[in-house]
């Protein structure tokens, strides 16, 4: 790790260093409580009958042996829903709880049982008979795009609750989601320009693969309803459960324990609407424990396929980029309204273009739904891009360093037309991630390397609420919204309400989310918890701050002006008196507390969150790879990437973000695919035959640069990390392997389809010489 | 169908009746009440969770609770409290080698198991050695950090 700055020397007491993770310990012992620990009285255990088929009528259920099954409690299927509108989705109000008279995916819930056992739950799914009338099926963006594609949803398009995309356009076939923008006149730039690059791209549909699979305890009391979930945002799920249960807000109560890693999996609502139907049913608290074959059809990345072209002057500038993609976001639109519209601002790129048009779409087809994947739509669209500007590089002869240097946007550089203007020094940043590999080196033959740079959107809808309490004997408990996946957010957040109130950070004891008690906060996701909620913390720090600073002044008859805030005192005129005295010196002997409450909002004081985007997360990264042109094999030999955080709050934590993109990035563009068979059947459902990187994958040197220019909107002047090297890295690769003679246009980069390739270039290279 | 099992659990010895299906994770969470062990890819794959039975580590998920029948396991909160887990938490949290910690205890017990033999000799080894438990959050470059500190320290120097 290197940083770039260094912090101001006796100012922090908690920012800006790597205090120990507050959760270590208890991970270490095996303690920490994760949603499957959990057991309410009488929770039951759930099982859930999906379907077979992609595509299909339900002609019938016949669930009575199930029902009839010593130990069974209850079993759910669709004609109990009939009391609400059992509909749900947070972009597009398009899914059922459960599937009602037909199936759109391979793996639909069609049926739940609850029981007394896990065994006896699973043994008696196998006695639900369900009879299906088959139906044609589009298991694929081409499939579904054809002219005659059978339609996998018939009615309107219903907006959700939490959309946040504007008016959205009819559905149109299977596409059910467009975005775009365009700016200049792309056709006359295109006709002129003497450099254009153009091809066709596949992205694969791939897996988030967090260990803890998605796992909900829901309880519906009738009046109430209690959930514990592994989600990553409760406040959504909460407004979902309560919209579909028809119960007012506050009562539902969304608690969220640790989370074994989410990466987006766990964004929105998942299984939590099913496990409260079946709870509703049962009268007892139900678990759903989901097992990975079920978790990959839940939720996955949109597979993509993407058309672009670049123009270029002979010079080497820059001048236009046409973009047209298609994602597919399976049987349910999830979150493909935002990823589609996020892959699309990511599809320019940082560079200062006379003209662009972008055209993104998101599609229905027969398989299960896509959604949120660390640093999705910019993982997406920046190999392609940043391919085209060094295919540019090539064509023009000039330093794939030097193109970037001289056309990158500079700060306040328009990204698209409404959008916040450059937040960042992106030639540092690129500068940064080449010298990492030693950037113009000599290197032998087989070897290549990559750098690659991108935006992607951040920070989400701006609104989140923190309140932070001091108690008597001077103790902190942070209470805010983001939910600790294993980022940090726990550390981080206490780090930042411990250097605002000037105490040491063990000091600061911050909780997991319970809707009930926590304050609101939109989500956990898009970068935004440092930077957003971790705003919030800091202004209901700074509320405790300004109470204590309130007591003093009268306990000391001084002025403001003349107090100084150092290790947990108040100070004035060399008299320091503890927080703690303040505390009892305001309420007196029994106790009372300081409660300081903080909120970040799109509007009003909070001003540096007007804007949207939050802040543009730079995805830069770079990349040396060694081809065995014999078997196609790419190993990656060294990594480098840059966390442009504006502060890091935690250094080592911003590192350790870094590192784990990396090898998430090293799997993405080398090896990781779900694959559907033409039926809709996804064929590797396992992770026997579905690989995620492995100690053996790591790469021999992994280098994290962090660049703090106290740009960001967040507290200190921080912004988010953690996703952009996904980003960044896959496109490094994918140049690198250029740089060693193969040009890819599909990923994942297996040696099957590297081989290939160079077989491909050495025919066109031999028939060409004729 | 249930079958009587006498086993050693972190010290202690357990008697009782286990279903003939009955896997040692259910075994050890659902009786025990032991949770460090958890339950991810169900196919021997991720390492979630691994304990020891006679020093050797399985994947309780795919392990018959009656097989340990006689044997000696242990799991994280056997490990907890001995010097060696807080050396491997000490270089764990020295390198920020834990994020989601769902994969955690699985990585300590394969690591004690491993622990002065030749497997854990070399960088190159120790990457191949703990290859069977698989982490999404870290990157792997911090536990190997934290994992090669301890080895080092363990190895019996060649005469």
């Amino acid at each position: 790790m290197t940083r770039l700055s260094d912090p101001p020397v006796g100012t922090a007491t908690a920012v800006g260093l790597s205090v120990e993770r507050v959760d270590a310990r208890d991970k270490l012992a095996g303690k920490a409580e994760f949603t499957v620990d959990l057991h309410p009285p009488f929770m039951l255990y759930g099982s859930v009958l999906r379907s077979p088929y992609a595509h299909a009528v339900i002609e019938g259920i016949d669930t009575s042996a199930a029902e009839a099954t010593d130990g069974v409690v209850a079993v759910l299927t669709g004609d109990d829903l009939a009391d609400i509108d059992p509909y749900y989705g947070h972009a597009l109000r398009d899914r059922p709880v459960v599937a009602i008279g037909k199936v759109r995916f391979a793996g639909e819930p069609v049926a739940v049982v609850a029981a007394v056992t896990q065994s006896v739950a699973d043994a008696a799914l196998a006695s639900i008979e369900v009879t299906y009338g088959t139906l044609e099926v589009a298991a694929s963006l081409d499939a579904a795009l054809a002219p005659d594609a059978p339609l996998v949803h018939e009615g309107a398009v219903r907006p959700g609750l939490a959309h946040g995309l504007g008016a959205l356009p009819e559905r149109e076939g299977n596409i059910c989601y467009r975005y775009g923008f365009a700016r200049g006149d792309t056709e006359s730039v295109f006709e002129s320009a003497p450099v254009v690059v153009e091809g066709d791209y596949l992205f694969p549909a791939v897996y988030q693969y967090s260990m803890e699979t998605h796992t909900t305890i829901a309880h519906h009391k009738g009046d109430d309803i209690v959930v514990w979930s592994s989600c990553q945002h409760p406040f959504l799920v909460r407004q979902e459960i309560s919209e579909l249960f028809g119960l007012p807000l506050d009562r539902v109560e969304v608690i969220v324990p640790f989370l074994g890693g989410g990466f987006g999996s766990k964004s929105y609502t998942k299984m939590e609407p099913l496990t409260v139907a079946i709870s509703r049913k049962a009268g007892r608290p139900v678990r759903i424990l989901n097992r990975v074959d079920e978790s990959m059809v839940t939720t996955r990345r949109h597979n993509m396929k993407c058309r672009m072209r670049t123009a270029a002057g002979a010079d080497g500038e820059l001048l236009g980029r046409e973009v047209e993609l298609w994602l597919d976001t399976g049987a349910y639109a999830d979150n493909g309204p935002r990823v589609t519209a996020t892959a699309g601002d990511a599809a320019p790129g940082p560079y200062g273009w006379k003209a662009m048009d972008v055209r993104a779409h998101c599609v229905y087809t027969n398989t299960g739904p896509s959604g949120s994947y660390r640093a999705f739509g910019s993982t997406h669209v920046q190999w392609i891009g940043e391919s085209q500007v060094d295919e540019v590089a090539r064509r023009v002869g000039m330093d794939r360093l030097e193109i970037r240097r001289r056309n990158l946007l500079p700060r306040g550089g328009e990204v698209r037309p409404g959008a916040k203007g450059v937040d960042a020094d992106l030639v540092g940043d690129i500068e940064a991630v080449a010298a990492a590999i030693d950037w113009g080196a000599e290197r032998p033959p087989n070897r290549g390397v990559g750098i690659s740079i991108g935006l992607l959107a951040a920070g989400a809808h701006p609104v989140s609420m923190a309140t932070v309490r001091l108690g008597p004997d001077g103790g902190v408990t942070v209470l805010v919204g983001t939910t600790e996946l294993g980022q940090g957010s726990r550390t981080a957040m206490g780090q930042i309400a411990a250097e605002v109130l000037k105490i040491d950070s063990s000091r600061v004891r911050t909780m997991g989310t319970d809707t009930a008690y926590t304050p609101y906060d939109r989500s956990t996701g898009a970068s935004r918890s440092t930077t957003v909620a971790g705003k919030a913390v800091e202004e209901a720090a700074l509320s405790v701050l300004d109470a204590l600073l309130e007591t003093a002044e009268e306990i000391l008859g001084v002025d403001r002006a003349e107090l100084t805030v150092a290790g947990g005192a108040v100070e004035a005129g060399g008299q320091a008196i503890a927080y703690q005295e303040l505390v009892q010196r305001r309420f007196g002997l029994a106790g009372g507390e300081l409660v300081g409450h903080g909120r970040v909002q799109p509007r009003g004081k909070s001003g540096g969150f007007a804007d949207g985007p939050v802040f543009w997360e730079i995805c830069a990264a770079g990349a040396e790879v060694e081809l065995d042109p014999e078997t196609g094999i790419v190993t990656v030999l060294r990594t480098s990437s840059v966390a442009d955080v504006g502060r890091a709050i935690n250094p080592q934590l911003v590192e350790s973000q870094d590192e784990g993109g990396t090898l998430q990035g090293l799997g993405n563009a080398l090896f990781e695919e779900m694959r559907f068979d033409a039926s809709g059947t996804l064929l590797n459902d396992t992770l026997l035959d579905y690989r995620i990187p492995s100690f053996e994958d790591l790469p021999a040197a992994m280098s994290c640069t962090i660049v703090e220019n106290a740009d960001g909107p967040g507290p200190f002047g921080a912004k988010g990390c953690g996703e952009g090297v996904l980003a960044g890295l896959p496109a490094a690769i994918v140049n690198a392997l250029a740089d060693a003679g193969v040009a890819m246009r599909e990923l994942p980069l297996t040696p099957e389809r590297v081989w290939n390739q160079i077989r491909k270039q050495r025919i066109d290279g031999a028939s060409s010489k004729d | 169908m249930s079958e009587t099992v006498v086993t050693t659990v972190n010290g202690r010895v357990v008697e009782t009746a286990v279903e003939a299906n009955e896997l040692l994770l259910d075994f050890l969470r659902d009786r025990l009440g032991l949770i460090g062990a958890r339950q991810s890819c169900e196919v021997q794959v991720c390492g979630t969770c691994t304990v020891l039975v006679d020093g050797m580590p399985v994947s309780s998920c795919t392990h018959l609770a009656c097989d340990v029948d006689g044997k000696e396991v242990e799991t994280i909160e056997g490990l907890v409290g001995t010097p060696l887990h807080d050396e491997l938490s000490d270089a764990f949290v020295r390198h920020a080698a834990v994020q989601c910690g769902f994969c955690t205890p699985g990585m300590l017990l394969t690591a004690k198991a491993l622990l002065g033999t030749e497997d854990v000799a070399t960088e190159e080894g120790t990457r191949r050695a703990m290859a069977g438990n698989l982490c999404r959050c870290t990157g792997y470059r911090s536990i190997l950090d934290a994992l090669t500190e301890v080895f080092d320290a363990h190895r019996t120097p060649r005469s």
